[in-house]
């Protein structure tokens, strides 16, 4: 069944490759525009074996760990904090709803401003909009902590810092995760938007520059780079979450938010 | 009366302070880039005059809403039909799986080689950005409807038409409305981007003029309206969704109540 | 009306072959109402959705009226366990008993019609405009029998419906399929796990064996028409039969081989 599918999907994968290669060589768009298959890869093989690919990968990545890192260590914190200092979350529940869904864009000229094409204007873009995503799956997790679980470690007289560590956390935990995972994956667009409209370098300026030069199987290599990447912190993430929580008898659904 | 009082406070008491703490240490500001939030609000009435409304404010919400009514529509459809059949999902999934995970924000530039730099331009890049998560998550709705229902349905004879409107469709709403609203995070961000990319007009095209020119209070009331702008959204999002899927809230309360 | 002949179900998946139902015959009378009963696990809902058309057999036929079954087939319904599950929550109750509706050729006012009636019969009148699940667990199964009422099927087919619900709650319902199965002189086949309510319900016992399922027997339930929870169930008659079932059923899980006996136990 499992094998049947994985053949399935690789005839799948196969059939879009040969499309891509197809649909320019039949003249149905141009070549210009949409360059077949194996110039992409031929393409692809000659970034890879370029020093400055690697250079800009690594950019990257490091714009997108360390945002990540800052957004889920701030979420977390805060998280904690708002949902056990009693009346912090009613008090900040419209602040949040009011800040949550500005776009982290509208944030790009601020960012032009201050930091300019260096790693700070990356980091903010990427803070901003990750924290969100990690604040708000933790909030929905310590909700989810069960009022018996607590009222049973309150009676056996354990402190605050005991009930957080033995209470909370294991419950909200899995829904950290989610906010990891989604938060990891939108960390990787805001990298690569900050790279290719302010020009922080990384692979977004890389195809910003491909794009100028008019480098089009360049740019579309460049472009599935971004992809395997983002597929890969997907797959990643997935996994991580899946062993991280084995000890959890339920498979939580998502939140959805 | 006292609760309602108390609640008004919980809503307004911190972005009160927040506000009056920007205001504060902002005053008298020396700084170029961290103008007065006074300054700011004084000439946000004189930057966003009626003119621009219509000439910057009107076409891109116009370009989001297209995109995004766009992308609903072919996602929701496509992702009915590939969730609908086994086979089909299986072939589809990598190809999907990576489609999904390239950052929207590079199709720009491929965009742009087919499709110019005009509106159609920025449509098709919001519709495609936009059409992943809608079309992932019809996928796994329409997959995970629940096996009774499904039955329940063919025993009664309905099929076709009247079963994808009345059984399908409605189980998977709670999924798909939850890919609309990640589709329209990702939506503004393509409308902005987008913008100053290559345009001649648009909220995002606007911001980043007064940023070149230096313009800093304009710049900070574009950030503002942005902000405004993806609250408004988010609030009118949330307001049809309670409405189209208030059956779902009622019965996860329910379900809550009973556990 | 509802005839089974040879039916025989195989599941086969990932180099497994589980042979769920054997060989089953049997007939159902029009009008009659009918339990199945069997070990836990005997094939007796793959049995009734074999029946129902929503499973392929693998090899036999179902006959419903003379007309071999091939699909779910308009005249019969089909009332699930799992009622949460059964019922669209997205739908308010009267919509929810209407929806089948929609797929027969009816006027809008008859379908208002059968919709007041059915739900009126199951004493839901005044629910029509709340969400299934507002309600408890056994007025959601009395909407899923309403939904089947106003179908207005010629066979009705019960999967173990109160097996999740309370015991009083329970023994309400029963007495509701009862009384509905006496005033509009439907067929019904209802499956089910627990003896007491197979005799105390049924006016004819089928019992299974352990899977992979045949008949063991079939036994007349010679109780009075008029059954109530409070002296049916301590009736004499009523303790043999279930005694007598009982002793099938517990044949049947220890494996022993069928003993088809087509009448009832000497009194």
């Amino acid at each position: 069944m499992r094998g049947a599918n994985a053949a399935l999907g690789a005839a799948g994968l196969a059939a879009f490759l040969a499309l891509g290669e197809a649909v320019p060589r039949l003249g149905l768009v141009g070549e210009d525009h949409f360059p077949p298959t194996s110039r992409i890869a031929e393409a692809l093989g000659a970034e890879v074996t370029d020093g400055a690919f690697w250079t800009a990968l690594g950019d990257t990545l490091t714009g997108w760990a360390l945002g990540l890192a800052i957004a889920v260590g701030a979420g977390i914190v805060v998280g904690v904090l708002v949902s056990v200092v009693p009346y912090l979350r009613e008090a900040t529940a419209s602040t949040i709803e009011f800040l949550r869904p500005i776009p982290s864009v509208a944030l790009i000229p601020l960012a032009v401003l201050l930091y300019g094409t260096e790693l700070g204007s990356v980091l903010l873009l990427v803070v901003y909009a990750a924290f969100w995503q990690v604040l708000i799956q933790v909030l929905y997790g310590v909700q989810d902590v069960d009022p018996v679980a607590e009222e049973t470690a309150r009676s056996y007289g354990l402190g605050a810092w005991a009930r957080i560590r033995y209470v909370l956390w294991p419950t909200a935990l899995p829904y950290v995760m989610t906010g990891v995972r989604l938060a990891a994956a939108v960390a990787l667009i805001l990298a690569v938007t900050a790279e290719l409209v302010i020009g922080a370098p990384g692979l977004g300026a890389r195809i910003a520059v491909a794009q100028t030069s008019q480098a089009v199987p360049e740019m579309y290599a460049l472009i599935v780079v971004t992809g395997l990447l983002g597929l890969l912190i997907n797959v990643g993430a997935r996994t991580v979450e899946r062993r991280a929580l084995a000890w959890h008898q339920s498979v939580r659904g998502e939140v959805a938010v | 009366m006292r609760g309602l009082l108390l609640r008004l406070v919980f809503v307004l008491a911190l972005p009160a302070l927040l506000v009056a703490v920007w205001w504060v240490s902002s005053a008298g500001s020396e700084d170029v880039y961290w103008p007065p939030l006074g300054t700011i609000l004084e000439s946000f009435p004189d930057v966003w005059t009626g003119e621009r409304w219509r000439g910057d404010v009107l076409p891109s919400v116009l370009r989001l809403t297209t995109g995004w009514v766009l992308a609903a529509v072919a996602g929701v459809a496509l992702g009915t039909l590939i969730g609908s059949y086994r086979r089909v999902r299986a072939v589809c999934e990598p190809v999907l799986e990576f489609l999904r995970a390239v950052p929207p924000p590079v199709l720009v530039p491929v965009i742009m080689l087919f499709a110019g730099i005009g509106d159609t331009m920025k449509v098709v890049v919001i519709a495609s950005g936009c059409v992943w998560p809608v079309l992932l998550n019809t996928v796994e709705g329409v997959r995970a409807v629940d096996a009774v229902m499904t039955e329940t349905a063919r025993s009664y004879g309905i099929t076709g038409a009247a079963r994808l409107k009345d059984v399908v469709l409605p189980a998977a709403g709670p999924q798909i409305f939850a890919g609309l609203r990640q589709a329209l995070s990702i939506g503004i961000i393509l409308m902005v981007i987008s913008e100053m990319f290559a345009a001649s007009n648009g909220l995002g095209f606007t911001i980043v003029q007064f940023q070149r020119s230096f313009a800093i209070p304009d710049m900070w009331t574009g950030i503002l309206l942005l902000g405004l702008l993806g609250f408004v959204l988010s609030v009118l999002f949330r307001w049809a969704e309670r409405r189209a899927l208030g059956w779902y809230h009622g019965l996860r309360t329910a379900a809550r109540r009973s556990r | 009306m509802l005839d089974v002949r040879g039916l025989r179900k195989v599941y086969e998946g990932s180099g497994r072959r589980t042979e769920a139902v054997r060989d089953l015959t049997f007939t159902v009378a029009a009008g009659e109402l009918v339990c199945l009963v069997g070990p836990s696990g005997c094939g007796k809902t793959t049995l009734l959705k074999c029946v129902g058309g929503l499973l392929e057999p693998t090899a036999g036929e179902v006959f419903l009226a003379g007309r071999k079954v091939d699909g779910p087939p308009p005249g019969m319904a089909f009332v699930f366990q799992e009622y949460g599950r059964s019922l669209f929550p997205w739908m308010r109750v009267g919509q929810n008993v209407e929806l089948p509706l929609k797929q027969k050729d009816l006027s809008r006012s008859r379908r208002r019609e059968l919709v007041a009636d059915a739900l009126a019969s199951v004493g839901l009148a005044d629910a029509a405009g709340a969400y299934p699940w507002q309600l408890s667990g056994g007025m959601q199964q009395r909407v899923a029998i309403a939904r089947a009422l106003a179908y207005e099927p010629e066979v009705l087919l019960m999967d173990e419906p109160f097996a999740a619900v309370d015991a009083q709650t329970r023994a309400d319902l029963e007495d509701l399929v009862r009384r509905l199965w006496r005033e509009r002189g439907i067929t019904v086949l209802f499956v089910t796990h627990d003896i007491d309510e197979a005799v105390y319900l049924g006016e004819r016992v089928i019992v299974l064996s352990a899977s992979p399922t045949v008949v063991r027997e079939q036994l007349k339930v010679d109780l009075p028409d008029e059954r109530d929870q409070l002296t049916t169930r301590v009736a004499p008659r009523f303790a043999e039969l279930r005694t007598h079932v009982y002793e099938q059923i517990q044949a049947a899980k220890r494996g022993a081989g069928p003993v088809r006996k087509d009448t009832p136990p000497p009194r």
